[in-house]
């Protein structure tokens, strides 16, 4: 049988068409395949967040997704989502806040932070802690991480 | 790690399903939404020859209601359970439940069928299944059956599912006026596996609890619902000494397996704090 498959997406605005290994996981497709190294790949099971990325709107963990099932899909990674301008409020706050140490989960981080607020434009303190607790984050305790996203939605909702 | 090679295929039938079911047997896998066979193929936990992703198949991922009866497609994302007003209004355990199911990017993509197929005994929504009393919707080529969830769920990740046959839907009675539902889990993390959890419904009518139905994950091989506690509680006032009662009732009813989070004796003390907090919490 075939381990092989051609698959088709579209990865931050840009048409790509590659004929790849089957089991090529999503984060690994747009780290290798595409050069994107903002995704970062941590646990390989789920666990960490590190490797978030936004397939058709949603964030997924891009370790628990193969790239064949992104086929005709719209893929966007932080690189994406930086260029586009999309968070640029984020990523100032997080820096202001020194909500940043190695940076290890930041991108990861930055797309759940911004999923959480289009979904949820006001969210508590304990929401935005819910929302993250998906990605780890080993360096900051977290207190700085929250302050930076309550202060974007502060200030998005004027 | 990353998963040992395997080829994949796009099913866009359940015909074409089971035709690659009977071709391939033990070495096919299943791909719904992946959340957990992912991981176990990365872990090389398993090493399937092909994947059958089914998430191309039409009609397998509708939320709809008919007559007392919440039909949900078996590839019905958690997320989209979670933002169902159907749902919320005939099963709203479902949706207590669901925010304790992973996190946000996980539940873009694990389905409702895909959790009640793996059967893990730690997962919140097939204990759910239990509490609620649904009906399996299992497709196989020669038609349909439905098999209640007290008879689905047979031991540590295994159901009554032969290895030509689909999970393509689950089907749950519409709750009843009076009844009340409660959920809760402990976890060292929000979103991670429960070390035990309960999911609870029935109802206290002028004092007294009836119709209850207590579910458990966390706390035996499988997802387990507690039949001599939800006895121990029916028809007997709500004080102290009827959840005492019920408290005790566990130690028939679950039987925790131990693991990195503590012993079994530990989790049964849990199990029985939870229901304790769980039945406060219906009768509130």
């Amino acid at each position: 049988m075939d381990q092989n498959i051609t698959i088709t997406m579209n990865v931050n605005g840009q048409t790509v068409s590659r004929n790849i290994p089957a089991r090529t996981n999503l984060v690994d497709f747009v780290r290798y395949e595409m050069e994107l190294t903002g995704s970062h790949v941590g646990c390989e099971h789920g666990v960490c967040g590190a490797c978030t990325i936004r397939v058709n709107g949603d964030i997924v963990r891009g370790c628990l997704m193969l790239a064949a099932q992104a086929e005709g899909a719209t893929v966007e990674t932080i690189e994406g989502l930086s260029d586009s301008g999309e968070i640029a409020d984020l990523q100032k706050a997080f820096h202001e806040r020194n909500a940043v140490q190695c940076g290890f989960c930041t991108p990861g981080m930055l797309l759940t932070a911004e999923e959480l607020l289009k979904k949820h434009p006001s969210p508590s303190r304990e929401e935005i802690r819910e929302f993250i607790s998906g990605n780890y984050c080993r360096c900051t305790g977290y207190q700085a991480i929250v302050d930076a996203i309550e202060r974007v939605a502060e200030e998005r909702n004027g | 790690m990353k998963p040992a090679p395997f080829a994949y295929v796009r099913a866009e039938t359940l015909d074409q399903v089971f035709d690659l079911l009977d071709e391939h047997g033990d070495d096919a896998r299943i791909l719904a939404g992946g959340q957990s066979l992912m991981a176990t193929l990365n872990m090389r936990l398993s090493a399937p020859e092909i994947l059958i992703d089914i998430n191309g198949i039409d009609g397998l991922s509708d939320i709809t209601t008919e007559g007392d009866t919440l039909k949900i497609g078996a590839l019905a994302r958690h997320s989209q359970v979670l933002e169902s007003s159907d749902v919320a209004a005939y099963a709203p355990l479902i949706s207590k439940a669901m925010p304790h199911v992973a996190h946000q990017a996980i539940r873009n993509r694990g389905t409702f069928g895909g959790s009640v197929a793996f059967a893990d005994p730690a997962a919140e929504l097939p204990a759910v299944t239990r509490a609620l009393g649904a009906q399996m919707v299992i497709q196989g080529r020669s038609g349909q059956r439905k098999v209640a969830a007290d008879d689905y769920f047979q031991g540590l990740f295994e159901t009554d599912m032969k290895e030509n046959e689909v999970l393509v839907g689950v089907e749950i009675p519409r709750i009843k006026d009076g009844e009340k539902t409660a959920f809760m889990e402990l976890a060292r993390r929000h979103g991670d596996y429960a070390i035990v959890g309960i999911a609870v419904q029935g109802r206290v009518d002028g004092g007294n609890f009836d119709d209850m139905r207590l579910g458990f994950f966390g706390a035996g091989d499988q997802p387990i619902l507690a039949k001599s506690a939800s006895a121990a509680l029916n028809g007997q006032p709500n004080n102290e000494d009827t959840i005492k009662k019920a408290q005790d009732a566990l130690d028939a009813d679950l039987d925790p397996m131990p693991d990195l989070n503590g012993p079994a004796e530990m989790k049964m003390h849990l199990a029985r704090v939870l229901t304790k907090r769980a039945l406060a919490e219906l009768a509130a």
